[in-house]
């Protein structure tokens, strides 16, 4: 048993398997000691807020210490990040109007275009073939840009009754240490269609889709070895009959079982665990399948017969001499059963069929959500990409574990 | 050939038993579920009117048309009747389309895609996982992880990567649908350009999936083969190496063709899934909209006619199975 262990764990495969499974599964129990929101609180008021660290607006403006820093680029960034590509452009444009040759501007350099501008637009010069909104369109942006170059910063006030009164000043040199800002949220991965914390959602849904599998999983494997010992070992009609079931299910689609089952399930009762126990009750039949095979081949050794012989109770036979040859092998229907589930939760949700309810996220609810909100057209790839990415993780780690396991068990198959 | 025929005989038996079962679970799966599926839809129609008289009228309607009132093994035989008429009622979210007409243009995308795309893929991911378990070395190495992983990538994950890259980013393909939306399904150029157009990334995603999935089954397989007695005989022979592949292949690719039919299921339910994705006219996006629209009907007609197709599916991958490998005449032959 130990050198079996021993040899297991020199694999490379498994042990990157087991690896990023054990890596899933810390994040699972240590996220919410460092995170304690509830996953699905509604924090954003809007739909997918990019990656990042929020920062309280008031907090930093009213609250914190105010340092002065002068740093050399700070007016050049300040500029780039309010002058947009298209303005950028339009600039471009106007000047090859006025005369300017093209190999002088660089639309990349924001001072060297802004000195251009300065030097070269007149408010009041009519450029030719021009037309009025497009001037408009000039000596609003213009306007712009000298607010921009404005180093006064901005002045905060309150009202009181119709007065405002100036209560402080934002100087272009002010700036906050995130720390000692009251109220700052990182949220790493942005916020979902329903301005829920992504991160945290994913790592409770990543819990709850492993916890399916694990339901799903030992239904499967529990029926499908019971199933399996009895028609390999009993023999007979019994044997029959299982196998005329098994082959019948084998080649309807279970996908199409579960969304028969799960759309016939009124919504308020499908819950996660119901969708687990579905999806278990669904998937039984490779592991039959596989189990009989197993113990036919194991039925009739030497050892069999000799417990036969002394008079051993069938149960006792299948418990002490069949049950310890095939474990290894019901150990890797058991993984691949959980990782197989995980999968037929996440194409049931993105069907719509998944676990309805609003108290626990899972891996293919997340997905379903997504898509509905067309985050993969939009660009917002932190609402699903990191959900694929677990999803796959979770699955690759399964199998990986599982061929290495079978490379063990199976000589075979060793290079 | 009398072992062939009776073979196939069996087969189409088994066809015929399995499809009565595939009737049999669509119809009872939803019926014996608690509230009967008409008071569902009735409940779902006569939201917001407020006659009663009016409700039990939807309600008789529709008890009439399933023949909820009968028992059970006659309200079967209703609904056998009504399917091999090609009466699967009508649609309640594209009202007053019948549902067999939905079902018709539906299925020929979805034939058109999957059918090409998991063949390709079985084809291609063999050809690997033979080259992988004969040369060994890096190429093996390399080829095995990857396929670990893209076998296991979810088909409507890999779907959504494919669309993000190649359509959303790049433009290459479009988003979503069959063909272009300003077109009108007509046999022109025009129109049969936009669908390849549209097609490209849907087999896409299907193809890589199988290749994967058929390459690590073949590859064990091959290995297997490889290590077997009759291989060390040929070579003590001094059989040319090519033929020994060949023989090794052929042998290897005789459970890898009893495979695809046992996971046809699977590949078929993964990529309707896929399906859905890229709104692609078939099947998978009619299930998608007819759930969100509780459209019963029209669920029930997908569901029947996706497991019939597999059974057809599976059906004659095994008469062809039957054809290639004389194991199994020779069998039945005794």
């Amino acid at each position: 048993m130990r050198n079996t262990l021993k040899s297991i764990f020199k694999d490379g495969k498994f042990r990157l398997g087991f690896g990023i499974l054990v890596f899933l599964l810390l994040m699972i129990f240590l996220y919410p000691l460092f995170v304690p929101n509830p996953p699905l609180e509604i924090i954003g008021r809007g739909t997918f807020f990019p990656p990042g660290v929020y920062v309280s607006n008031l907090d930093s403006v009213s609250g914190a210490p105010i340092y002065s820093l002068t740093l050399a680029d700070a007016e050049a960034k300040r500029l780039a990040s309010k002058l947009s590509l298209e303005d950028r452009a339009e600039m471009k444009t106007y000047l090859l109007a006025v005369g300017v040759p093209e190999e002088q501007i660089n639309i990349e350099d924001t001072a060297a275009l802004l000195a251009l501008w300065a030097e070269k637009y007149d408010p009041k010069l009519n450029v030719k073939g021009m037309i009025f909104a497009k001037l408009q369109y000039y000596r609003r942006l213009n306007d712009k840009l000298v607010s921009l170059l404005d180093s006064e910063g901005l002045i905060l006030a309150r009202e009181t009754d119709g007065v405002l009164e100036k209560t402080g000043q934002v100087l272009p040199l002010d700036y906050v240490n995130i720390g000692e800002v009251s109220s700052v949220r990182v949220l790493p991965l942005g916020t979902d269609n329903f301005g829920r914390d992504v991160l945290t959602e994913l790592v409770k849904a990543t819990g709850v889709s492993l916890q399916i599998g694990l339901i799903a999983g030992s239904i499967a494997t529990a029926i499908g070895l019971v199933l399996g010992l009895i028609s390999g070992y009993v023999g007979g009609w019994l044997d029959d009959l299982i196998m005329f079931f098994t082959n019948l299910l084998i080649v309807i689609p279970s996908l199409i079982i579960l969304i028969l089952i799960s759309y016939s399930i009124s919504q308020s009762e499908r819950g996660p665990t119901t969708i687990a126990i579905v999806i278990g009750l669904t998937s039984w039949v490779w592991t039959t399948k596989a189990v009989r095979a197993q113990v036919i081949s194991l039925r009739n050794r030497d050892h069999v017969n000799l417990s036969k012989l002394s008079g051993h109770s069938t149960a006792s036979i299948i418990l002490r001499d069949i049950l310890p040859y095939i474990a290894s092998y019901v150990v890797m229907a058991f993984i691949l059963q959980i990782s197989s589930a995980i999968l037929a939760e996440a194409s049931l949700s993105i069907l719509g069929l998944g676990p309805k309810t609003t108290l626990v996220p899972t891996l293919g609810l997340m997905m379903n959500w997504a898509m509905i909100y067309q985050a993969h057209i939009l660009g917002k790839w932190w609402a699903y990409f990191p959900v694929i990415v677990v999803i796959a993780l979770i699955t690759f780690s399964m199998n990986l574990i599982n061929t290495s396991l079978d490379q063990i068990f199976n000589p075979a198959l060793r290079e | 050939m009398k072992g062939y025929w009776k073979y196939f005989r069996k087969k189409l038996l088994w066809l015929l038993i399995t499809t009565i079962f595939a009737f049999v679970l669509n119809f009872l799966l939803p019926t014996l579920m608690p509230g009967d599926p008409v008071a569902g839809i009735v409940s779902r129609l006569a939201q917001g009117m407020s006659t009663s008289t009016g409700v039990k009228e939807i309600y008789e309607n529709y008890a009439e048309q399933f023949g909820i009132n009968k028992p059970i093994i006659e309200q079967f035989f209703i609904y056998v009747r009504n399917v091999f008429r090609g009466e699967f009622g009508v649609s309640f979210t594209q009202y007053p389309r019948p549902v067999s007409d939905i079902i018709k243009s539906a299925v020929t995308w979805t034939i058109a895609l999957q059918l090409p795309a998991i063949i390709v893929g079985w084809i291609l991911g063999n050809t690997l996982g033979a080259v992988a378990a004969y040369r060994k070395g890096p190429f093996d190495k390399a080829l095995l992880p990857l396929s670990i992983l893209i076998s296991n990538f979810p088909a409507f994950g890999m779907a959504v990567i494919l669309l993000v890259i190649f359509a959303v980013r790049l433009r290459w393909f479009p988003t979503s649908g069959g063909y272009g939306f300003d077109m009108i399904p007509t046999l022109s150029w025009g129109f049969v350009a936009s669908v390849l157009h549209h097609y490209v990334l849907p087999f896409l995603s299907i193809v890589l999936i199988t290749i994967g999935g058929q390459a690590i089954g073949m590859r064990s397989m091959a290995i297997y083969e490889l290590n077997a007695d009759y291989v060390k005989y040929s070579r003590f022979m001094g059989i040319k190496d090519n033929q020994i592949v060949k023989y090794v292949f052929r042998n290897a690719m005789l459970p890898q063709l009893t495979g695809l039919a046992l996971s046809i299921g699977t590949m078929v339910g993964g990529s309707i899934v896929a399906e859905t994705i890229f709104s692609y006219p078939g099947l998978g996006t009619t299930i998608l909209s007819a759930i969100k629209g509780q459209d019963y009907p029209l669920v029930s007609a997908v569901t029947l006619i996706i497991t019939i197709m597999v059974l057809i599916v599976n059906f004659l991958v095994e008469v062809f199975y039957g054809f290639v490998d004389p194991r199994i005449r020779a069998t039945q032959a005794e």
